[in-house]
């Protein structure tokens, strides 16, 4: 009996927590549809956001581009098949690891901050004092903040594939002496747009998740700088691991639009 | 018969398992400074939350201006925020923002592009509470009492119809103290705004009270004239104001 009061007091909790992740995305989405969009602060966020994780973007597209082909020449010379590593780089990079890498990457950097900055602002009484102003917390701080992820998110899931196949081919062709047409050749060959569409559309959902779970747990920081520092952890740990989760649920629905493989 | 700006009736508020406010009723009469005392933690600041809709009561009702607005969403509610300001006990200043910037925030808000007018209107409001020149400082580096002092400039720029202050002096050195009282009063002879100051500080309350109201045990203990609370004889009254406690030394 009491283990299973306390499953269901950890689902009743786990619901209410999706409750208020999603009633902050629907708050959010009506302040949008209803204008409230301070354009300023969009392109501040953008800059914060996007602009500012680059390079740790970039870097960790890089060289997860290069090891991998490493890796992934090392076993396929064995067989002989050291043309085919472009694709398989190629197709990794698109559909996995450059919206995946990315999304940890800004669940670290981006969401860390927005929870901390949030939940400053929650147990100094800042937002209280925005709300006593009569400024919706929503409009002016989560607003932004989405609408900055959803531009950004998804250009860094580019610039991480890009940089990753760049890194890719560098070490193929420079370092590990795989032709340079036949790289070219076969990476064409087997990788598609939608290859591309998917790495992107996965970035759209993850600057979903991360935004507003960050926020979510910037706003109800409480207890002080105790609670700040908690907040952010957990904006951290859940963004990262719903990201990695949500990334195998969307990879097996996307597949049904843009199956892997020769498109013909 | 003078007009009832706020009125508020029977209200009930818990925070975890302690009853703070048990049917709090008060009427705040427009244009002029209401003093709620009372002791630390006795439900003074919670009090002041509920007047622009910061924390829901449980029961009870608040009625501004004729309206209740105990059942209010948070949309709802901007409209009723915007007639009313309130100064945080700590300022509650955007820590991101500059003075001027702090200042500036509201009028923004409200719509105002033209930065020749806000440049004026925070220089104006900036001068009323002898900021001048502080402008570009960021509130980290601003002394509790200028903090303070942004804090009344920012509820003010955008002229409200009632200031509300929580503890304006507490934390500062008497010359402070006085000099925020001070401003207090000038705010409503100059600006006729309707005040509500929740402070323990009887120097401040006879400085600035039009009248007063004691909070113990969640209700309101005494409401009445700064002349009433000095000639009362209520030992619970004369404690307070007395500042005496029942420790033995």
């Amino acid at each position: 009996m009491n283990v299973l009061s306390a499953i269901a007091a950890v689902f009743s909790a786990f619901c209410a927590y999706l409750g208020q992740v999603g009633g902050l995305a629907g708050e959010t989405v009506s302040s949008v549809f209803a204008g409230r969009i301070r354009f300023g602060l969009v392109l501040r966020q953008i800059s914060h956001i996007g602009f500012g994780s680059q390079m740790v973007v970039i870097v960790t597209g890089a060289f997860t581009g290069a090891v991998f082909t490493a890796q992934t020449y090392f076993q396929f010379a064995r067989l002989n098949m050291e043309s085919a590593v472009g694709p398989v780089v190629s197709v990794a990079m698109c559909r996995e690891l450059g919206p995946v890498l990315t999304g940890l990457m800004v669940a670290g950097r981006v969401g860390a901050a927005m929870s901390a900055e949030l939940g400053t602002m929650k147990v100094t009484q800042q937002i209280d004092a925005l709300r006593a102003l009569a400024v919706h917390p929503v409009d002016y701080l989560v607003v932004p903040r989405a609408l900055a992820m959803l531009i950004s998110v998804p250009l860094l899931v580019g610039e991480c594939i890009f940089f990753g196949m760049l890194a890719a081919y560098l070490v193929a062709t420079k370092v590990l002496g795989v032709g340079s047409a036949y790289y070219m050749m076969n990476m064409y060959k087997f990788t598609d747009a939608k290859d591309i569409y998917m790495g992107v559309i996965k970035g759209f959902v993850f600057a979903i998740i991360i935004v507003f779970v960050s926020c979510r747990e910037g706003l109800h920081a409480r207890d002080g700088a105790v609670g700040v520092g908690r907040a952010t952890t957990e904006a951290v740990v859940i963004g990262s691991l719903s990201v990695l989760i949500a990334n195998f649920f969307l990879t097996m629905f996307l597949n049904i639009f843009f199956p892997a493989g020769i498109s013909g | 018969m003078s007009a009832v700006m706020i009125d508020v009736r029977d209200l009930v508020q818990r925070i975890g398992t302690q009853e703070i406010l048990r049917g709090f009723s008060i009427p705040v009469i427009k244009g002029e400074t209401l003093v709620l005392l009372g002791r630390s933690g006795g439900g003074k600041s919670v009090f002041l939350r509920h007047l622009i809709g910061l924390m829901k009561p449980i029961s009870g009702q608040i009625l501004v201006e004729g309206v209740d607005i105990t059942h209010f969403t948070e949309r709802q509610l901007e409209a009723v925020r915007r007639k009313i300001g309130m100064v945080f006990q700590d300022g509650a200043l955007f820590d991101s923002m500059s003075v001027f910037e702090n200042v500036a925030f509201p009028l923004r808000e409200r719509g105002e592009r033209n930065e020749a007018v806000i440049a004026r209107k925070v220089d104006e409001t900036l001068a009323l509470v002898n900021m001048t020149g502080h402008e570009k400082k960021m509130p980290v580096n601003l002394s509790g009492g200028m903090r303070k002092r942004v804090a009344l400039a920012r509820a003010i720029v955008s002229p409200p119809e009632v200031i509300l202050y929580d503890e304006p002096t507490a934390g500062l050195d008497p010359i402070v103290s006085d000099s925020i009282n001070r401003l207090i009063r000038r705010m409503q002879r100059q600006l006729a705004v309707t005040s509500i100051v929740v402070t323990h500080d009887m120097v401040s309350c006879y400085h600035v009270a039009d009248r007063v109201a004691l909070l113990n045990a969640g209700r309101v203990y005494f409401y009445g004239t700064t002349e009433e609370l000095k000639q009362s004889e209520d030992p619970v009254i004369r404690d307070f104001v007395d500042g005496r406690s029942d420790e033995a030394e």
